[in-house]
């Protein structure tokens, strides 16, 4: 049995680009069932004056971004074999210090950038402790990064003293609502960092670095591969990603919400994961998969709304679609399938001479 | 058993796999109550055609007879139903369930109130007692059995629903003498009873010692179907690789006349090295261009001493020195910093990465050398791999292929290649030749000898004394975690002297207590 999973995996290659594929199938259908509502919803609106792009479709791409920067993070740290639950308590982390600072500074563009590198300086920090606890204590990813979920969150309670903070910084809500060519800046902005990152891990070594301790640790070890520090970079890096999400997050309201900002996106994060091809167990990964897991995950919290789900109905609708675009994704699945039909008609078979 | 038509019979089975043709028109015989080896090159098809018969792998073109009703199968437990049982090399159980579970699982007795224990137990006695395992505790964990008795007790399991045909797949590779002896024993029974047994080795005695027919296979090609008695070992051989064994053997005994006298400066010298628990104080010399055998028994401290030297486990005592400078090697990375490479005896978790290919495989140590910021170039990679598949003769020799799909040989000696890329100056091979077949020991035994010959320090592993003979132009004999003696290699040596050593040591030991 072992031989048909590894036959699959090995055509894992074709299934990656097959995954991803039915999640843009997955993005196509929800505008599709959007413009069955409404035919004008794909419509992109050009205002004159400030010569911005406007429309339900740049409103998914400006939704999408916090998205992007914690499913790209969380796709480096599933790639070892890891997993980081705490992305969403250290976006507010990072919403929650912005908000504080930008409170009692004046509202210029130093203290923005200021505000901006205490920000992401801290939510890397927080990271580096999971990768800390990760690689050098060696206690399990899913422990070490729940504690931090749940201390991030106390954290940025005591940093706003349970309030949820306001503040003034054109600069700093430039980066949410400003627009540059017409294109929200927030999403020119996630995209050029999931360029980077992109560079960064497949141009260089550190893409068959991290696979490599993903798929077997010991082994990558004993060939001379450094796990520690490899591990304490990746959860590093997811932490700063979340803090830019956070950021991203806040300055569009300009607002942080303690109980609310970046609540649970940890899930959307490792929802887009899976649904761009990366397995949980570590191993390949797709970083390209995981921004059309982030795009679609945005297009169907904006579905939901347009199509007036009831609130309190949104989360199993997500889930239901969910589960069945990883119904159709999973090859096993499709196998299963073929498998009975095989067996059914061969026992038919053998049931007739009888 | 002449007279029976045969139970199994497939004829110009081909199966293709994307690039290579794995199997070309092979026939297949199997006759009730007859043990009939499969014998061939890892790489040969063995595997294929069971999984081929089983229904694992669907196949291209041929037929397959099944009690002479021609069949295909959709899985191996289809393959079970129809009364053709497999047992795999490794032992597929539940180590944290009981025995008599695991005999029984998924065919547990089931009574009005669900499982009835107590007949599932009886049922699993009873296998167990045909196979003489009457003394098991049915309601101990499995994982209280050695691995030999866990073999015994997987293929009770396959026992259970009465197969007219078991396929034993490499069932003796992790076992000793004594537990081989008990296995045939039982196998023996199994014959007795009628039932054909399909069995897979690479060790040429044990074929001798339990098979009535032998069918060969080379590169997917059936070579010849043969009665046991009438095969002569060397031409078995010579059939399996298809070259003259001849040329094979001389290699060894150029080597072992060649002694090389150690010169000069050593390359690695250390004093008192050891860890607790695992290796004792040990002091030892290596020097340029020479292989160094490291010969004892299983678990007598072989590849402590070999982890400790590559810092892969942190020593706790003791001062490296290397090239005459006092080095510290704390973990692989350093290691291989300071140009040493190990390659480990558990090739399949400690050696090759499974889901990532050949090459990224090959370039794994070098990349992780240069570090992740100074990529090799694709180019390079390129280059490196080809040099390296070329040199060690890996086939099939395609760069862009998962590693887990080459046989075991193969992945050797992609192994040996990573290694090799890192241009190291001393070189730990810990079993490099265990659980692959004649061909490929000989041509990684060359490719050992040509190493030493460039200068390169070599220290060789291996359970086969004959084999570190063979190549050692030293040989240090552990025994009980410790270093027991240091031999000169020379035309008088042979295994029975390392054997002598390490039983004499005993008796010496049985001497001083009197």
């Amino acid at each position: 049995m072992t031989d048909v999973a590894s036959r699959i995996a090995a055509n894992r290659g074709a299934i990656v680009r097959n995954q991803a594929f039915w999640g843009v199938i997955a993005i196509v259908l929800l505008l599709a069932i959007n413009v069955i509502k409404d035919p004008g919803y794909l419509a992109i609106g050009y205002n004159d004056e400030t010569g911005h792009l406007s429309g339900n479709l740049i409103d998914i791409l400006r939704a999408s971004a916090p998205i992007l920067m914690i499913a790209v993070g969380m796709c480096l740290v599933v790639a070892t074999s890891g997993i980081d639950l705490s992305v969403g308590s250290i976006m507010v982390v990072a919403g929650a210090v912005s908000m504080e600072l930008l409170r009692g500074m004046d509202g210029t563009a130093g203290n923005a950038a200021l505000t901006l590198a205490i920000a992401l300086g801290i939510a890397t920090a927080l990271g580096a402790v999971n990768g800390i606890l990760v690689s050098v204590v060696g206690l399990q990813p899913f422990i070490s990064t729940l504690v931090m979920m749940l201390a991030g969150r106390g954290i940025a309670k005591v940093i706003t003293g349970g309030q949820n903070t306001t503040a003034d910084n054109d600069s700093f809500a430039w980066l949410a609502n400003g627009y540059v060519v017409g294109i929200p800046v927030v999403f020119l902005l996630s995209m050029a960092i999931v360029a980077l990152v992109w560079v960064l891990v497949r141009r260089s070594a550190l893409g068959l670095m991290l696979e490599a301790i993903g798929m077997d640790s010991r082994a990558s070890r004993l060939a001379g591969v450094k796990r520690r520090s490899l591990q304490l970079t990746v959860y590093s890096a997811s932490g700063l990603l979340a803090g830019v999400a956070g950021v991203f997050a806040t300055a569009s309201v300009m607002t942080v919400d303690v109980s609310r900002t970046g609540y649970q996106l940890e899930l959307d994060a490792i929802l887009a994961v899976v649904i761009g091809g990366t397995s949980l167990a570590g191993g390949k990964f797709s970083i390209g998969g995981a921004v059309i897991g982030g795009l679609l995950i945005a297009t169907l919290d904006k579905t939901v709304v347009f199509l007036g789900v009831p609130a309190s109905a949104t989360p199993a609708f997500k889930a239901i679609v969910i589960v069945v675009l990883c119904l159709l994704q999973s090859e096993r699945v499709r196998n299963l399938f073929r498998n009975r039909r095989a067996l059914r008609a061969q026992s038919q078979k053998e049931v007739v001479p009888a | 058993m002449t007279g029976a038509p045969p139970i199994v019979e497939m004829k110009d089975i081909s199966i293709s796999f994307p690039g290579v043709k794995a199997l070309d028109e092979v026939d297949f015989r199997l006759f009730p109550g007859e043990v009939h080896t499969l014998m061939g090159e890892n790489g040969a098809g063995k595997s294929t055609l069971i999984k081929a018969l089983t229904g694992v792998y669907k196949i291209d073109s041929g037929e397959i007879l099944v009690d002479g009703e021609e069949r295909r199968f959709g899985g191996t437990a289809d393959a079970q139903a129809a009364g053709i049982a497999t047992v795999y090399q490794e032992v597929n159980l539940c180590s944290n369930l009981s025995i008599g579970e695991n005999v029984m699982l998924g065919h547990e007795v089931r009574g009005p109130f669900g499982i009835n224990w107590k007949a599932t137990h009886r049922a699993a006695a009873e296998v167990l007692s045909t196979l003489g395992l009457d003394h098991l505790d049915l309601r101990r964990p499995l994982s209280t059995l050695s691995l030999a008795v866990q073999q015994l007790v997987a293929i009770s399991r396959a026992m259970i629903t009465k197969p007219k045909v078991l396929i034993l797949d490499e069932p003796t590779s992790s076992l000793d003498a004594n537990e081989v002896a008990n296995l045939f024993t039982v196998i023996r029974r199994l014959r007795g009873q009628g039932v054909a047994i399909l069995f897979v080795t690479h060790f040429l005695d044990q074929v001798y010692m339990i098979s009535d027919r032998i069918t060969v296979l080379r590169n997917g090609a059936f070579v010849g179907e043969y009665p046991t008695r009438e095969l002569d070992r060397t031409t078995l051989i010579s059939k399996m690789i298809g070259k003259d064994f001849a040329t094979l053997r001389s290699l060894g005994s150029e080597r072992q006349s060649h002694h090389y006298e150690p010169r000069g400066e050593p390359l690695l010298r250390a004093e008192d090295l050891g860890r607790k628990g695992s290796t004792e104080p040990t002091d030892l010399e290596l020097h340029q261009g020479e292989v160094l055998g490291l010969a004892g028994l299983l678990g007598s401290g072989r590849t402590e001493l070999a982890r400790l030297l590559y810092g892969a486990d942190r020593p706790d005592s003791g001062t490296v020195w290397l090239r005459g400078k006092k080095t510290d090697i704390h973990n692989p990375t350093s290691a291989l910093g300071h140009r040493i490479a190990f390659s480990s005896e558990n090739r399949r978790d400690e050696g090759i990465i499974r889901d990532l290919t050949v090459r990224e495989n090959l370039v794994l140590a070098v990349q992780a050398k240069r570090g992740w910021f100074r990529p090799l170039t694709r180019k390079e990679q390129d280059a490196l791999t080809r040099k390296y598949l070329t040199e060690l003769n890996v086939r099939p020799a395609d760069p862009e292929r998962p590693i887990k799909f080459l046989s075991g040989g193969n992945q050797q000696k992609v192994l040996l290649g990573r290694w090799l890329a890192t241009e190291p100056d001393l070189l730990i091979l810990d079993e490099p030749t265990r659980g692959i077949d004649v061909g490929a020991k000989a041509e990684i035994q060359a490719a050992v000898a040509a190493l030493a010959a460039k200068g390169v320090a070599v220290v060789f592993i291996s359970s086969e004394l004959e084999e570190v003979v063979r190549l050692s132009d030293r040989i240090i004999v552990m025994k009980d975690h410790r270093k027991l003696a240091e031999l000169e290699n020379g035309p008088h040596v042979t295994a029975e002297t390392i054997v002598a050593v390490i039983a004499d040591e005993g008796d010496d030991e049985e001497g001083d207590t009197e």
